[in-house]
């Protein structure tokens, strides 16, 4: 059970600004029904700059509709300069806080704003134009420095809290640390380098293995007119399924314990332990 | 702000359950007057072993087995830790286990470590499920080897409900001198069991699944089965588990077990009924709903829907305004999302794996709570639906 605040609640129960605005002048689309939580946001802007109406579809969690209502009951007359200013903290506060391991609601929510106002002035997304770092999730360099800036991060766990950058195959973990350890100046180099190794989630193990396997097992295996298939990670169990002259092989259990599992501990995670589906 | 019971519509009974208020009464004497030891040599506490014994027999007939074959334990986990460990040790020589993809985390974790726990020497084979949840029993056959230590494979799934042949299972096993172990904390009290017509080596139950109190769980160990004890001790339960009796809820549990033998017909006729109720209601009101798990071959009591294309808590919450409490497949926190095990290996696509909702009832459950549940469901699925990006496109 999340702990919420009433504010979180209210609006989760009764979120205000539900809907799409017909002939939006701006229109922001983050997220995807994969990565869990997906936003629309459209906003309306008269002639004077100002924010008349904004609306929000989302799916997701309760804090993720929460966030939503909270931003367009924020934006709802607010001059497009100083919505320009709002920042995922300001959602979050408004909201009297959320919890930690959701804060990447409210980083959704500012997102969707500057894709929407993005949208309206025809400009590239500033974010947009950074170097992206998180291949899963898409997240670029500038959008997490900024995080780290806004936000005070200290540890990767907390950037991919607030950007979900590193929540997916992990390729990015050693990247992240980079950013961390050049914009948090003041910190020691050290402190940042020997941050709380993550636990790594399914798909980001998945991910990692079957580049393993293509890029080096399986041209390996193939000398030898073998192949190899990933049948199923499941947490530290990689089940494979060895093909061509691998499957008639007596020697079999030898390539896949000495060779196979070697390189994928070696290279993906040390815990792993690799069988044979039979 | 506390939710009272009286207040709360409870469809989350395979996470746990109420404790019958005549359990509660069996047990209330050995928590104020009969605080003897069962192990002393005066009356005062040999009473309690006594009333121990009779506890253990109400257990023993629930499952078709005998007193002698009954080992209380703390709970489900430990009883499955129980078994799977006592039979490695017992085949030292040996080297496999086989078990399931959607075991409960108890045997899960236990058979993902075993590797570690063995220094490598062990292994699993985890047996995939077909998209309904059941096992393809040939593939079962062909997994087992002359390696193979033990067998486990709970009776039936906590999240779907889904049944699972263990008796069959077991014969099979037992032909290959392989032990069987099941996990049954989900099916004892739903749905019947004799384990005097079956080869099942040993079996676990949990307490707290069948109205009984939190803290208590027994082992079955078929008599004559290799046994090497995994809490060390004193000479309780003739030497099998260590540690005091948990007298008060050990006679709770002797209570809920016959309790249990009385209610079984109404379990299977009138919860059922009320659960095919509650499911066909929601299916056919709800578009774009799905059940999960085996129509038929599942529990009485349980019913696992997936409403496409919205999320889980969000759900829940919606319920949880209502007082409606039920559980999610699904668990959102920052970038990882991972549903449920279960259906991952069921191949439930994404769209409804994360909007997947159990429904677990009991015999406490009424007629009127689930047209209540008929009644709010529709309009919690549509609001959540109407502010979904992706709904519009479907």
């Amino acid at each position: 059970m999340w702990e919420y605040t009433d504010k979180v609640q209210e609006h989760f129960i009764n979120p205000k600004n539900v809907g799409e605005i017909e002939n939006a002048d701006g229109v922001g689309n983050v997220g995807s029904i994969a990565c869990g939580d997906a936003l629309r946001l459209t906003i309306k802007v008269d002639e004077n700059q100002v924010i008349t109406d904004a609306k929000f579809k989302t799916f997701g969690c309760a804090s993720a509709i929460a966030s939503s209502s909270m931003l367009t009951e924020m934006l709802k007359g607010m001059k497009l300069e100083d919505a320009k200013k709002l920042t995922n903290d300001d959602i979050a506060k408004a909201l009297g806080g959320l919890p930690k391991e959701k804060m990447h609601c409210s980083v959704m929510g500012r997102e969707a704003l500057e894709a929407a106002i993005a949208d309206y002035t025809g400009a590239i997304l500033p974010m947009a134009q950074g170097e992206v770092v998180c291949e899963c999730f898409g997240v670029t360099d500038l959008e997490i420095i900024r995080a780290i800036r806004e936000n005070a991060l200290t540890s990767v766990e907390e950037i991919t809290n607030f950007t979900k950058a590193g929540g997916g195959c992990g390729k990015c973990e050693g990247k992240l640390r980079e950013l961390l350890a050049e914009t948090v100046g003041g910190l020691p180099a050290q402190s940042v380098g020997i941050a709380k190794k993550k636990r790594m989630t399914t798909l980001e193990k998945i991910k990692k293995i079957e580049e393993v396997i293509e890029r080096e097992i399986k041209p390996t295996l193939k000398k030898d007119d073998g192949d190899i298939r990933l049948i199923d990670v499941d947490g530290d169990f990689v089940t494979v399924s060895l093909r061509g002259a691998c499957a008639n092989c007596y020697s079999s259990r030898t390539t896949l314990k000495e060779y196979v599992e070697r390189k994928l501990r070696e290279q993906v995670l040390d815990s792993l332990i690799v069988e044979e589906d039979k | 702000m506390a939710v009272l019971p009286a207040q709360v519509i409870y469809m989350d009974n395979n996470a746990t359950t109420r404790v019958a208020p005549e359990v509660l009464d069996a047990m209330m004497p050995y928590l104020t007057d009969f605080y003897g030891n069962p192990s002393s040599m005066h009356t005062f506490g040999g009473q309690v072993s006594q009333a121990i014994h009779q506890a253990r027999q109400e257990i023993a007939d629930l499952l078709g087995a005998n007193a002698g074959e009954i080992v209380f334990t703390s709970c489900g986990t430990e009883s499955d830790s129980t078994a799977i460990l006592s039979a490695i040790q017992t085949y030292p020589e040996k080297n496999h286990v086989v078990t399931t993809r959607v075991e409960h985390p108890a045997v899960k974790n236990l058979c993902d470590n075993l590797e570690i726990f063995t220094g490598r020497k062990y292994h699993t084979t985890r047996l995939p499920v077909a998209a309904d949840g059941t096992l393809d029993l040939q593939r079962y056959k062909d997994s087992l080897t002359d390696e193979t230590a033990i067998v486990s494979v709970m009776w039936a799934n906590n999240e779907t409900g889904v049944i699972f042949p263990v008796e069959e299972m077991a014969q099979i096993a037992k032909e290959r001198g392989i032990l069987f172990h099941t996990d049954a904390v989900q099916a004892v009290g739903k749905i019947p069991i004799n384990l005097k017509e079956s080869a099942i080596d040993f079996l676990s139950i949990s307490g707290h699944k069948l109205h009984a109190p939190k803290g208590i769980g027994v082992l079955f160990v078929r008599k004559g089965t290799p046994f090497i004890p995994f809490l060390n001790g004193g000479h309780q339960e003739h030497g099998r588990r260590g540690g005091t009796e948990n007298v008060a809820a050990i006679i709770g549990l002797g209570k809920a077990c016959t309790l249990a033998a009385a209610k079984m017909e109404e379990e299977n006729t009138r919860v059922r009924a009320l659960r095919d109720k509650l499911e066909n209601g929601l299916l056919s009101s709800i578009p774009k709903s799905l059940l999960n798990g085996h129509p038929e071959q599942r529990l009485p009591n349980t019913a696992n829907i997936s409403f496409e294309y919205v999320e889980g808590e969000a759900i829940l919450l919606h319920m949880n305004q209502h007082n409606i409490c039920a559980s999610s497949g699904s668990a959102c926190t920052s970038g990882s999302l991972e549903p449920s095990h279960v259906l991952r290996a069921m191949g439930v696509p994404f769209t409804a794996a994360h909007g997947s909702i159990r429904f677990s009832l009991s015999v406490y459950n009424t007629e009127e709570e689930v047209d209540f549940i008929l009644k709010k469901m529709p309009a919690i699925i549509a609001k959540l639906r109407a502010m979904s990006p992706f709904w519009d496109e479907k």
